[in-house]
């Protein structure tokens, strides 16, 4: 444990607060808190099983299967294929053998991993919080430390309740100003990687601030700290604050009488110190961002809606020239054309990126009234959070509006259930990643926030939401 | 794991930036265990047809770098989601070593922990390195972890930096879990102050 001298930043604080050894070379043990593990960690619990080996700290553990199960029914039944069957039926299986609490199917608790972890009350600030899984940072939004490991480093985790890690240089960026009408939390983290590319945040850990950060809901702070990994960075942050504590008081995993009150004031002791300092910082103006769209296979190629695919011939370097083009050649794009007059097949509202309570909110109140022309689908990122959405009539709204909706799940964020966009398929979609493949073979994907989304549905092209509400 | 030494090898040239995981391996794969082998699943949607046949522009697929056991890519490689897969299918293909000017962090880690060897190289190193790979199709590279040096088809010599803990646990093959199990006084310890001082954690 390393107690900070002078000004200190919110990453630095609890990084050193988990150290148990720091070796010179710098390589460094660090406690870890929470590790939640999802229906593709089976290959952990097997390393572990061969080096016969006991999960040190199943107390601190989590499961829920999200990547293989079934949005059309609950139950193992409802999954018809047999290799993703079994790996959700590992999960229970594993759980079970080492004592690891499992929401599984059929409980309400179940869902996205990164979804369930902040809505229990697991994810909370100041602790370190690690899963197999890249979108880990999600988490940071509490004011905690996430990041996603591989499946080695899972079962080390597993095996040991710690992990070797390098300490990350620390990045702040910092969002001032008021966000315009229909410009959400998902815009803005589209911004920041179209800003400071793909790789810009690799080897840091980026600390999100300014009024702009503040002013959002956890929803959407959780949202921003997602997509840290598709900036680089395996890490993202918020500091904790009176709407961090206001979310997590009451639920279920969170603090209770007389240690929520310590825990407060050691929360409090959290944020970054005045005067401490980053190794870079990158600054954006809230007012300037607009809806944002992709338009290639990186979520580095973003764009505001009113913009035109971008001409390869305008690039830089070869090496990018090249790049791009390969992108919009999969894309079926041409250069230059106005990002309104793309046509979708297909919309997707979901993933641990936009698939909470605010999120369904915000697409029913635009989706209320309208009729999709695409075929489209809502997928809820936990029992609860469908719970909650049906008591709010948002099921209904939606699917009077012509969408599906569906059980609580990764779904076509990955496809890996089986829920996929068919190829040369077009889809706008409120996940993270637009790779090439990613919602399935030679999918086509547009990433949005669920507004856009809706607006996409509602138009059958990519379309700029702010000329809906105006005829709202 | 197999401790790592030194390797002379074929190395293939991969121009692309932002290799992601999701090309290296794609996600439909992932149900399967780690043993059930990776290496002819690699990069399988840029490598086969839907009918299973060979895309003969892909790299891997022309005859010279097909014993390719190191690669020369582009910034960003293996970024995107953390599946060790994509680890798992560069190690069964036959890789030891991959050069590049940046990774995603999480495959990076992943590397280590299989025996793979990322090494990070200016932009115009492995720029320079694919250009004489493609000139010279099938020459080899020389890793030496030891020296920290890669040796370049015409001789030039290039170091490189590497955490001393990776080195360590990479040159004598260490499985991780048990270095750390070595540790369990210190980590119980830490556990018990830790524990006390917050007890809602
Ligand atoms: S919703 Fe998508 S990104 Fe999130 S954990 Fe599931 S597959 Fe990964």
């Amino acid at each position: 444990m390393t107690i900070m001298a002078g000004p200190a930043t919110l990453f630095e604080k609890i990084w050193g607060a988990h150290e148990i050894v720091v070796r010179p070379d710098g390589a460094t043990l660090l406690h870890i808190d929470r590790h939640l593990v999802h229906d593709g960690s089976n290959n952990a619990f097997r390393t572990l099983q061969e080096k016969k080996l006991p999960v040190r700290r199943p107390d601190r553990t989590f499961a829920t299967p999200d990547h293989y199960v079934s949005t059309l029914g609950r139950g193992l039944t409802a999954i018809n294929d047999p290799n993703r069957r079994s790996m959700v039926e590992d999960l229970k299986v594993n759980a079970k053998e080492t004592g690891v609490t499992l929401f599984d199917l059929g409980d309400k608790r179940q869902g996205i991993v990164h979804v369930v972890g902040p809505e229990q009350g697991l994810s909370q600030p100041g602790m370190i919080i690690v899963c197999g899984d890249s979108h880990t940072a999600t988490h940071g939004a509490m004011g905690a430390l996430a990041f996603g490991v591989g499946a080695s480093e899972v079962a080390h985790v597993l095996a040991t309740q710690t992990l070797w890690q390098k300490k990350p240089r620390n990045m702040r960026i910092t969002v001032d100003g008021e966000l315009g009408p229909g410009v959400h939390a998902k815009d803005v983290i589209l911004a920041i990687i179209a800003k400071i590319s793909a790789a810009g945040g690799t080897g840091h850990a980026i600390e999100y601030a300014g009024s702009a950060i503040r002013s959002l809901s956890i929803e959407g702070r959780l949202t921003i700290c997602n997509m840290s990994i598709e900036a680089g960075a395996r890490a993202g942050m918020v500091a904790p604050d009176d709407t961090t504590f206001e979310y997590l008081q009451g639920r279920p995993y969170a603090p209770k009488g007389a240690d929520w009150d310590k825990a407060l004031s050691f929360w409090r002791t959290l944020p970054t110190d005045e005067g401490a300092a980053f190794d870079r910082e990158v600054h954006l103006d809230a007012a300037e961002i607009a809806p944002m769209v992709t338009w290639g296979t990186s979520p580095e190629s973003a764009s505001p809606i009113t913009g035109n695919v971008p001409d390869p011939a305008g690039a830089g370097d070869a090496v990018r020239r090249d790049s791009m083009e390969r992108a919009l050649n999969y894309m079926g794009l041409e250069p230059g054309m106005a990002l309104s007059d793309i046509k979708v097949d297909r919309v997707f509202i979901g993933s641990c990126t936009n698939s909470r309570i605010e999120d369904l909110r915000a697409a029913a109140k635009l989706a209320n009234g309208r009729k999709t022309v695409v075929p489209s689908m809502v997928v809820p990122g936990s029992g609860l959070v469908k719970a909650q959405a049906e008591a709010e009539g948002l099921d209904a709204i939606f699917r009077r509006a012509g969408f599906e909706w569906r059980e609580a799940g990764c779904s076509m964020c990955v496809g890996m259930n089986g829920d996929l966009v068919a190829p040369g398929e077009r889809c706008a979609s409120t996940s993270n990643r637009n790779f090439v493949g990613r919602q399935g073979k030679g999918a086509r994907t547009h990433l949005v926030s669920p507004v856009m989304a809706v607006a996409a549905a509602v138009s059958g092209k990519l379309t700029d939401v702010r000329t809906l509400m105006a005829r709202h | 794991m197999e401790p790592f030494r030194k390797i002379d090898e074929v190395a293939a040239p991969m121009g692309t930036p932002n290799v992601d995981t999701d090309q290296i391996i794609p996600a439909r794969f992932l149900w399967r265990m780690r043993d059930d082998g990776w290496g002819h699943l690699l990069f399988n949607d840029l490598r086969f047809n839907d009918d299973g046949s060979e895309k003969p522009q892909f790299v891997l697929n022309r005859a010279e770098y097909r014993p390719a056991r190191v690669l020369v890519a582009d910034r960003n490689f293996g970024c995107g989601s953390s599946r060790e897969h994509a680890v798992w299918s560069l190690y069964d293909y036959g890789f030891r070593a991959v050069i590049a000017p940046s990774f995603g962090d999480i495959f990076f880690n992943n590397s280590f922990q299989n025996g793979l060897l990322p090494i990070v190289q200016p932009i115009e190193v492995c720029e320079a390195l694919r250009a004489a790979l493609e000139q010279k199709p099938g020459a080899h590279i020389q890793v030496d972890l030891e020296a920290q040096k890669i040796i370049a088809p015409d001789g030039t010599e290039f170091d490189f930096t590497i955490d001393p803990f990776r080195k360590e646990c990479l040159l004598a093959g260490t499985d991780e879990v048990r270095f750390t199990l070595s540790q369990a006084d210190k980590i119980a310890a830490f556990e018990k102050t830790y524990e006390n001082g917050m007890p809602w954690m």
